[in-house]
């Protein structure tokens, strides 16, 4: 009992101590990778090859002064940077990062709480960051942030339901809310969710991207249009809370989408060395977003709303009814059978999006690219 | 122990994380006064006009209605899923009629127009 408690305190610690000390590692990563894919240079001139940046950063954040702008809300104005941290952090709790190990006699989960119902519980701490971005942008007394709360909260939101519907099918093929079932049955499936489920990973892929306002869906912070959105007004450590509170989400998640899809800690070859694939695993992930953001232009607000509501829910929901009837007709062999299908599915998906877009382009020709673009 | 303790733990972790830090920021920092422009709200070097807290767009909140309806659809999905395996054709069957009725709904909507955003 007491062990337990003790020992679950230590795994909170050290959990939040990893996490935290990624976010200035990631910043660094990604300003580099971005500066690199834009031919720049990049942070250079803290320590070797810039690594210091983000403390020298966040130095120059701390002692800044503190100011409130006029006519803020000012108990809204403070706690919104806390909101969209704080949940980010706290969905961490329930990520199971390796295989039960041995010590001092006793089985320890790698994981700091092992619940059942640890699918509902990340889905709904990770929808509580839209109050962060929301009250921020209400309470800042400035147009641009309203307009930038506004804009953060009915993305977030929109995509919340692309997002719901593709862990739904994840929980068909497990049978349970539990993330360390999850993981589990993709060792006795013999085979990680992204085959049999690989249309939903696109979708999870495109929705947490929304989710998490990052480039190429980071409306509401687009600085060409509403100058920084939501954290217009949010000066010195307030805006490090937002800035930190975005990265942590994307390990977060990045963590989600590796438990869900790709396995968990198991290896996919060699010796299964604890932690060690499951780091390697989400730092693929978080690279790719990385590229991605480095790689697209952004959306206008219509198309991101459009993606959402009129692709990214219908493809779900057919990858759903898919799922369900390959697993109630297919039997022992529905893994198998579904990872064909969900590939058809997904070249379906991609087919039906090609002729809308050339449907559209024949009937308002105004909007075709010139003859001779792009090639 | 009861399982749910430990995220107690990280929420008190986190949260006197983001306390300790703003306290900080707060003691390093202090705010030092200042001409009544230097709090003004920004809005690119200009004298704001207007208030802020003006009317937006209807859309927002026409988002947010359709949100929680079909939230609540995705959130029925959920229990269902858990027992799937145990329920068979019964379920998938079942399960059909209720996303029928709600895809009816959202063809509705779509065709409504409330999800162009012109």
């Amino acid at each position: 009992m007491l062990f337990d408690l003790i020992a679950s305190f230590i795994k909170a610690v050290l959990v939040f101590a990893v996490v935290m000390s990624f976010v200035p590692f990631l910043i660094w990563l990604e300003r580099k990778l971005v500066a690199w894919m834009q031919q720049r240079i990049g942070p250079n001139r803290t320590g070797p090859f810039g690594l210091l940046q983000p403390i020298a950063d966040a130095v120059k954040l701390i002692i800044k002064e503190n100011i409130f702008p006029s006519g803020v809300e000012k108990i809204t104005y403070f706690l919104a940077p806390m909101m969209s941290m704080i949940p980010a952090l706290a969905a961490f709790a329930v990520i199971p990062f390796g295989s039960p190990v041995r010590i001092m006699g006793r089985t320890v989960n790698l994981q700091v709480a092992d619940v059942n119902i640890g699918i509902l519980y990340i889905l709904a701490l990770s929808s509580l960051a839209v109050y962060g971005a929301v009250l921020a942008g209400w309470s800042s007394n400035n147009k641009y942030s309203l307009l930038g709360g506004l804009r953060t909260s009915a993305q977030m939101i929109s995509y919340e339901l692309p997002i719901g519907l593709s862990v739904v099918s994840i929980v068909l093929l497990t049978g349970s809310l539990s993330l360390n079932e999850v993981v589990r049955s993709q060792a006795s499936h013999g085979i990680w969710n992204i085959f049999p489920q690989f249309l939903g990973f696109i979708i999870l892929l495109i929705s947490y991207n929304a989710e998490l306002n990052r480039a190429p869906f980071d409306l509401g912070e687009a600085e060409s249009e509403i100058v920084a959105g939501y954290h217009t007004e949010y000066s010195g450590f307030r805006f490090a809370m937002f800035y930190m509170g975005e990265y942590v989400n994307m390990v977060t998640v990045a963590a989600l989408v590796t438990v869900l899809f790709l396995g968990g800690w198991q290896a996919p070859f060699g010796p299964e060395i604890p932690l060690l694939w499951f780091l390697i695993k989400i730092f693929a992930f978080i690279l790719l977003y990385m590229w991605v953001r480095a790689t697209f232009p952004r959306v206008r607000y219509d198309q991101l709303m459009a993606l959402g509501w009129k692709i990214l829910v219908p493809a779900s929901l057919a990858n759903l009814a898919m799922t369900a009837v390959i697993i109630v007709l297919g039997g022992p062999n529905a893994v198998r059978i579904l990872s064909v299908g969900s590939i058809v599915l997904a070249v379906l998906v991609g087919l039906v999006l090609k002729a809308a877009v050339a449907l559209r382009t024949k009937s308002a020709p105004g909007l075709a690219p010139p003859a001779g673009a792009g090639s | 122990m009861n399982p749910y303790l430990p995220i107690l733990f990280m929420l008190v972790i986190a949260t006197a994380f983001a306390l300790a830090a703003m306290a900080l920021a707060l003691f390093v920092g202090r705010p030092r006064p200042g001409p009544e422009r230097k709090f003004a709200p920004y809005e690119c070097g200009i004298e704001p006009v207007g208030s802020a807290r003006d009317r937006f767009p209807v859309k927002f909140y026409l988002v947010a209605m359709l949100f929680i309806l079909f939230d609540i659809e995705v959130i029925f999905l959920y229990p269902w899923a858990v027992v799937f395996r145990q329920l068979g054709v019964f379920g998938l069957i079942e399960m059909a009629i209720f996303l029928g009725i709600l895809l009816v709904g959202y063809i509705y909507v779509w065709r409504v127009g409330a999800l162009e955003w012109q």
